[in-house]
């Protein structure tokens, strides 16, 4: 089945479109039967995905703009396929979780359009087309904040949207100046990334596009010191924006530096993993000791899932096939454990209207259900082993460990900070007596709720328990990037530093 | 006893002269029909003006590209192609927007003589852009110019006669500076040709240091009255109170065709200075190109008025447009040409939004037709008005895929070409201002986003859509899909566009 992408990318916007159409009351079936068949597709995707091969599968390429060299250019790898499914499934459980009455049509409308802008970010396999979809995803981001928010949606929303424009449109200089470096040697213009891999560029040259595509993705992950949009961002979104946030759109940034920095730049990623790792150990401990002075349940994972992100960072810059396979894995544990916390978070402001941990305590006797699907979800996101969160972050941190064991251990610290603060928001709102009156007669986990969350647990336990048919695909993926990074590294330090596997495979 | 001239007819090859000639011929035929008969209804005027600039689009399309015609005086290259055809688009569009619902309100329609006055107007900017006589330049500037003044001052209110009057200054004030400026071109070279110019400059070298002062003079002169008709810095303080002044369409009309004509004038004339690789000539034209579009941002950023913010952001995008210009490459000068063609169908698109919701009464606020609060809600009041306006203000943000990304992709992606080409890293901190402004300018186009999306509407019985009539919804209708449809045309468009003006050596 070649046109499978297609069908995946413009299916969504086709059933978004029509949506305009389907009546108020039912619009709600609508968006979960979409977004049902939307992640069936992804799941079929995944099914006819030959997993022994490591390079772009259903790739397909029409020129679009030729003069230009804009082409629509998709394709998934090992890398990809995974991410594209957890969008597709957390939109599904984000419309089931959906609580809100208020224009309900707008919102599913324009979920199922966001949804096409993550789909084609992850497919797109040039740099025009992909910075399309990344920019367009701000929109109807833009517009679930600012229309379904709290008290300072307008602000939130406007600042999400300016710091990820800004950045976004400094990384298009350096696209527009690879794709001229592109055409100055080859004669054609081409914004094919798979064209620009074999580019080999000048070291100094390398080393400005490095932190010009830097920008634009550490400001989408958020990397310190360009984090503040984060919160505010979480804040203020409605629980579907938050899982959208988390799970998907931050991922885009982490996903930008292994598709483009890596195997574009080898050598400027060698040389500034020390400054980039110390950005990221900086955003892991200081974003943990601030996530436990939050009051608010919701900042605390919000500053959790900041925290989480460098972890990622580091393992993608271990430059070796553990530590980017971990981080790879890391995107979709954090993915689904940040979406299910967010869902809970949720749930029960839904039920108290307050997020305040100083309003709970005791929850763990009235509410049971909620309360063992929240400790599976907090020891997830702690890196407990046998469940999704230990295989990411250890893997993570035992690649990065060949570059530096002491920053590992300063990174390692994630784990020990996150058990502190997750901890002590579990005890705080779960356990003791239960002080305030309201909270005695919370009704427990609904049907439509438990739909949504217990699929989130089995994956955690399933994927904790026996990663090997995700980790496989991706593990290959990697290894072929790895050794084609070993091979267009220029410098010594950077093929000492890029290690290869033994069991390479080749890249297309 | 001077000799008798003879001039075959062959020779003046009078087939460039037809798109300016149909235009007049069209202008006063309307003139003659209004003599015979004088209740005639607009609606056939607007028609015929339409049925008009439709023959003339023709004639322009189907010219021969590089030749010269009328004594030498009209060239027909292709810079003056693509912009004629631009030009003659945009007044396509514009015209049909005097399809109010009601006669009576802009009674400015309802004197044939506004569609006349229209007619020449569009065949000064012809001429202008058709020619590189400098006495020739000057002739359809002031035709095109005196025209427009008496259109803004036709709209008939307080504000309209006092936009025009202040357009009439600075306008003269531009036309004075031009013409210094030519004196000084001719004094220097003893030519109004600029190709003429162009040779005896470099046989004369660009190094003479006893040329270079007066030829710096020319140049200054020349920017002036560029930058007043472009709206550069510091000569754009007049755009903000005439826009507001104008009526909205035609405001809409101002923020493209008068610039863009003046566009490809200042791409002759500087252009043959850029091409001699005289450093400061594009050094000052990128400062203030750079300056003018960082100020209006600011400026934009604090306005409580739509049609103001409008008025800014088109000063910004002017000096974007200057920047590219500033570099002389072929692939900068097309995408100027690119970039107007896409700004075009947003900013008049705009515009007319604002034009369906044009008041008699200031009913929002003391001084402004369109306070930013007046849009407030409308994504529950008139949902699809909303959302066309969000689409241009998108656009108009550079927001991919709709129109003005692409734009602005090309003309950036010049720079950055030129930056790599000539291994300048200045020219790299220029294309990183242009989209830390188009960062900025993020910001106010959002403003109105948020307001019409995000906000509450107001508690108010006024129908902020009353102007809205069936052929104003058509042209709004079609500048929408236009936009959103970009991609699939830019391809076509982009070749087009590249391929004249290259084969006019620019």
């Amino acid at each position: 089945m070649d046109g499978i992408l297609t069908i995946l990318l413009f299916f969504p916007l086709l059933a978004g479109l029509l949506g305009f159409v389907v009546n108020k009351d039912s619009i709600r079936a609508y968006g979960i039967a979409v977004a049902s068949i939307e992640f069936l597709l992804s799941l079929w995707l995944w099914m006819s995905f030959d997993v022994t091969h490591a390079g772009f599968q259903f790739v397909e390429n029409i020129p679009l703009v030729s003069d230009f060299g804009i082409s629509y250019y998709v394709g998934v790898d090992g890398i990809s396929l995974f991410i594209i499914i957890m969008a597709t499934l957390m939109t599904l459980i984000g419309i089931i979780a959906l609580n809100i009455k208020k224009d309900i049509k707008n919102l599913i409308i324009t979920l199922l359009f966001l949804e096409v802008a993550m789909v084609g970010v992850f497919i797109s396999l040039d740099a025009i087309l992909f910075y399309l979809f990344w920019e367009f995803s701000l929109v109807p981001m833009l517009y679930i904040i600012g229309a379904w928010g709290g008290e300072r949606r307008l602000y939130a929303a406007i600042k999400f949207f300016l710091y990820t424009f800004t950045g976004s449109l400094i990384m298009l200089v350096g696209m527009l100046y690879v794709a001229y470096v592109y055409h100055s040697v080859s004669g054609s213009w081409s914004f094919a990334i798979t064209d620009w891999y074999a580019l080999i560029l000048p070291l100094d040259v390398e080393k400005w596009l490095f932190w010009a595509f830097f920008l634009g993705f550490a400001i989408k992950v958020p990397m310190f010191p360009f984090h503040t949009w984060l919160p505010y961002a979480h804040g203020q979104a409605p629980t579907v924006g938050s899982v959208i946030l988390a799970a998907v759109l931050l991922k885009m940034g982490t996903y930008g530096f292994i598709r483009f920095s890596l195997p574009m730049f080898p050598d400027a990623s060698v040389l500034y993993i020390t400054p980039v790792a110390i950005l990221a150990i900086i955003m892991i401990i200081y974003t943990a000791m601030v996530a436990y002075a939050q009051e608010d349940m919701k900042q605390t994972i919000a500053y959790s899932s900041v925290s989480h992100m460098g972890v990622i960072i580091i393992g993608t810059f271990a430059m070796n096939a553990e530590g980017i396979t971990g981080s790879v894995f890391l995107m979709l544990s954090h993915g689904i454990v940040s979406g299910a916390l967010f869902l809970l978070v949720g749930s029960i402001y839904d039920r108290r209207h307050t997020k305040l941990m100083s309003e709970f305590g005791g929850l763990a006797s009235v509410m049971p259900k909620y309360a063992v699907i929240y400790g599976i979800m907090l020891m997830a996101s702690v890196g407990l082993p046998l469940t999704i969160g230990f295989v990411g972050e250890y893997l993570s941190l035992a690649g990065f460990y060949k570059i530096s064991p002491i920053m590992t251990v300063l990174a390692g610290t994630s784990i020990i900070l996150g058990a502190v603060y997750m901890l002590n928001l579990y005890k705080r709102s779960f356990f003791g007596p239960v002080t305030h009156e309201a909270n005695a007669t919370l009704n427990d986990l609904d049907g439509k709720e438990l739909a949504a969350l217990v699929p989130l647990v089995l994956i955690v336990v399933w994927l904790g328990v026996y990663p090997k048919p995700v980790l496989v695909p991706i593990d290959n993926s990697v290894k072929a990037l790895t050794s084609f990074m070993h091979e267009k590294a220029q410098t010594r330090v950077a093929k000492a530093t890029i290690v290869v596997s033994k069991k390479n495979k080749e890249m297309k | 006893m001077l000799e008798p001239i003879s001039v075959s007819l062959e020779s003046l090859n009078l087939i460039t002269l037809s798109p300016m000639l149909i235009a007049i011929v069209g202008a006063l035929l309307i003139l003659v029909i209004d003599l015979f008969k004088d209740t005639l209804d607009k609606t056939l005027y607007v028609m015929l003006t339409m049925l008009i600039l439709f023959i003339d689009i023709g004639a322009t399309y189907s010219l021969n590209i590089n030749e010269r015609g009328f004594f030498d005086l009209l060239l027909a290259d292709g810079l003056s192609v693509v912009s004629q055809l631009i030009i003659l688009l945009a007044s396509l569009f514009f015209v049909p927007l005097a399809l109010t619902a009601s006669n009576k309100r802009f009674h400015e329609y309802a004197y044939p003589e506004y569609f006349a006055l229209f007619l020449f107007m569009v065949a000064g900017f012809q001429f202008m852009v058709s020619t590189d006589n400098l006495i020739l330049i000057f002739v359809g500037l002031e035709t095109a110019s005196l025209s427009l003044y008496t259109l803004i001052a036709m709209h008939n209110t307080r504000g309209a006669h006092e936009a025009a009057v202040k357009y009439f200054t600075m306008g003269a004030l531009a036309a004075g500076f031009f013409l210094m400026g030519s004196v000084a071109i001719y004094a220097l070279t003893g030519s109004v040709e600029l190709y003429e110019i162009a040779k005896i400059l470099q046989s004369q070298g660009a190094d003479e240091s006893a040329l270079m002062l007066p030829m710096m003079g020319g140049v200054v002169l020349m920017l002036v009255a560029v930058g007043f008709k472009v709206s550069l810095f510091p000569f754009h303080m007049w755009t903000p109170d005439v826009y507001e002044g104008s009526s909205a369409p035609m405001a809409g009309y101002m923020s493209i065709v008068p610039k863009l004509a003046m566009v490809v004038v200042a791409m002759r004339i500087f252009g043959i200075y850029i091409n001699l690789d005289i450093e400061a000539v594009s050094y000052l034209i990128i400062i203030i190109a750079v300056i003018t579009m960082t100020l209006s941002n600011m400026m934009a950023l604090v306005q409580k008025d739509v049609k103001r913010m409008l008025a800014y952001s088109s000063i910004s995008h002017a000096g974007f447009v200057m920047a590219a210009l500033a570099l002389g490459t072929t692939k900068a000068n097309s995408s100027i040409f690119l970039y107007y063609a896409m700004f075009m169908v947003t900013n008049l698109g705009a515009f007319a939004m604002l034009w369906i919701s044009q008041h008699k009464k200031k009913h929002f606020d003391e001084r402004y037709d369109h306070p930013f609060e007046k849009f407030s809600g409308m994504i529950s009041v008139s949902p699809m008005a909303a959302v066309i306006m969000g689409i241009f203000m998108l656009s108009l943000a550079g927001v991919p895929p709709f129109s003005l990304f692409w734009g602005k992709l090309y003309l950036i992606s010049s720079v950055v070409d030129f930056a790599v080409a000539t291994a300048e890293t200045k020219y790299i901190v220029l294309a990183i201002l242009m989209v830390l402004n188009s960062a900025i300018a993020a910001y106010y186009y959002l403003k109105l986003v948020v307001y019409m999306f995000l906000k509450a509407p107001l508690a108010s019985d006024t129908v902020v859509y009353a102007n809205q009539s069936r052929p104003l919804n058509v042209v709004i209708g079609v500048l929408a899909m236009v936009t959103i449809t970009s991609i699939f045309y830019v391809q076509p468009l982009l070749e087009f566009i590249t391929y004249l003006v290259s084969s006019s050596g620019y």
